[in-house]
């Protein structure tokens, strides 16, 4: 099968509404059991209580979030390489998701951080990179946003991307090198409770509801970029009428 | 463990539920906010509204 | 005459340090005419660093203590607000485009830019932040620190942020460009503002400024390619 035949907006499309909902379904079925193994399953944690079970969200979102900005970046690389519109178009689709899911992280994060260490927030090295992640989200989202002209904001937005993606390693080991300056010895606010295989399955199942998930919402994203970037192609008429008839 | 003492947590309620809570939400509203994208960006190319 | 002599006679292309060289003097000659605007820009570095302690006070061991991370914080912003000129005029009356289409590879005429930009820009703040620095309470040890650590600091700043200032080219939104340089100014500023405090504790701040110094060589590459690139998008 040519696989390059589905590069054109044209042709992806009704691709991605056929492969939405089988993601969407296969999330939902990954969060019933996870948040099963999560809420009830898995046994009370000696150290910390009930309130660990926030690491079930946290850790999903927190890696989706670092995982969505590898995978943007991918896309944003491939759309320069090949000069591919449809692979500008998925990391534009992405960005918004990959930016839910980092203001998650530091959300449960933080409401995780105030029974267990005392404070919402306390500057320590994850939490900091994952709120620098998030303001190159927004800066890829709002750079985008401020190009009219279509194909420049694909590319200068991929060149910012791929940029970010070099420099998050970077930054996130001057943000480790900054924490351990200025905390000396103590609490590792990074500790979790020694991990059951319970918890550690309820995490994994967690973790693929969401990648999952953001595929599925990429993918009706993208849908509605297609149409809107592509609206004067004659093919975008039909698909759109053609949907309206099928329902 | 019972009803109870699932919805509070050990006391930890707000948190535990917060977090849960507000990933729901985050979700449910990305999930509403995309398909009326969507929506809007079929009836456009549909013809049936006139593009912004 | 016959192809190969046509050849022969032809001259040889510009060399790139001669791009790099030709950039800069002008740029440099362009700078300078504008002096005022140049005083302004450090001018406002004094002036937000002289700011911290009337909002948080003067108690000398506070300040002390918070020296290193404002001088360093100051530099960034001075060097974020003098950002648009390295771009802007020459986009506005199309010598930028006449660059991309010279004959000397637009890296090495962008790198001579950014070079006469920081010359411009960053150096008078390297030589204004040990005066500010007593300011602040810091020793010999830390001031020598902190004028090394922003003078192998600021370049990379300017060469970063050139990235950014080719990427928003013609656009009017000047807080974009904040948004976009800042997240990767965050590494300097940890170990420029870090060195000091290390010399600080007693020990040596090597491992920082050489740090700052392996991020300025990687910068000089990486940065100079990646704005030509975003120039040429801006360009299109």
């Amino acid at each position: 099968m040519n696989w390059f035949r589905f590069a054109s907006p044209a042709s992806f499309y009704p691709l991605a509404a056929r492969l939405t909902p089988w993601f969407g379904g296969a999330a939902a079925v990954f969060a019933a059991a996870g948040l099963y193994l999560g809420l009830i399953a898995a046994p009370t944690d000696a150290q910390q209580g009930e309130s660990y079970r926030i690491i079930f969200v946290h850790v999903a979102t927190a890696w989706m979030s670092m995982f969505i900005y590898l995978v943007m970046a991918f896309w944003c690389a491939m759309s320069l390489m090949f000069n591919a519109r449809l692979a500008a178009m998925m990391a534009q689709a992405l960005a918004p998701t990959g930016a839910l899911f980092t203001a998650l992280a530091l959300i449960t994060g933080a409401l995780w951080g105030k029974p267990t260490w005392g404070t919402y927030w306390a500057w320590d090295a994850r939490m900091t990179s994952e709120l620098i992640l998030l303001f190159l989200y927004f800066g890829y989202m709002a750079l985008r946003q401020a190009i009219d002209e279509p194909r420049r904001a694909d590319r200068a937005s991929a060149l910012l991307a791929l940029v970010g993606a070099v420099n998050v390693p970077i930054i996130y080991f001057s943000v480790k090198w900054w924490n351990t300056l200025h905390q000396g010895a103590s609490v590792s606010l990074t500790s979790a409770p020694t991990m059951a295989a319970v918890m550690l399955a309820g995490m994994l199942l967690m973790a693929l509801a969401a990648w999952f998930y953001s595929i599925a919402i990429a993918l009706t994203r993208v849908r509605a970029i297609i149409l809107e970037r592509e609206r004067h192609a004659g093919w975008a008429g039909e698909v759109a009428l053609a949907a309206k008839a099928a329902r | 463990m019972s009803i109870a003492e699932f919805f509070s947590m050990g006391g930890y309620g707000f948190y535990v539920w917060g977090s849960y809570a507000a990933c729901a939400l985050a979700i449910a509203a990305e999930i509403v906010l995309v398909r009326a994208r969507l929506s809007a960006a079929r009836r456009v190319a549909g013809g049936r509204e006139p593009s912004q | 005459m016959t192809a190969v002599e046509a050849e022969a006679q032809a001259p040889s292309p510009p060399g790139a340090w001669h791009g790099v060289a030709w950039a800069m003097r002008r740029d440099l000659r362009l700078a300078l005419r504008s002096k005022a605007e140049l005083g302004v820009q450090l001018l406002f570095y004094v002036m937000v660093v002289a700011l911290v302690p009337l909002g948080v006070g003067p108690d000398p061991a506070l300040l002390r203590a918070l020296g290193p991370g404002v001088l360093w914080i100051a530099a960034l912003l001075a060097s974020l607000l003098a950002l648009p000129r390295l771009f802007a005029m020459d986009f506005a009356d199309g010598t930028l485009e006449q660059m991309a289409l010279s004959p000397y590879p637009l890296p090495a005429l962008i790198s001579g830019k950014i070079a006469a930009h920081w010359l411009a820009t960053g150096l008078p703040l390297v030589a204004a932040s040990p005066l500010l620095g007593l300011q602040f309470g810091l020793g010999r040890d830390e001031l020598t620190v902190l004028a090394l650590g922003l003078l192998l600091g600021t370049p990379t700043l300017s060469l970063m942020g050139a990235v950014g200032a080719a990427l928003t080219l013609g656009l009017r939104n000047g807080a974009l460009l904040a948004l976009l340089v800042l997240p990767l100014y965050v590494p300097v500023l940890i170990f420029g503002a870090g060195a000091v405090d290390t010399v600080r504790t007693g020990l040596g701040a090597t491992a920082e400024l050489s740090l700052l110094a392996a991020a300025l060589m990687a910068s000089l590459v990486g940065a100079t390619l990646a704005a030509a690139a975003a120039v040429r998008m801006a360009l299109d």
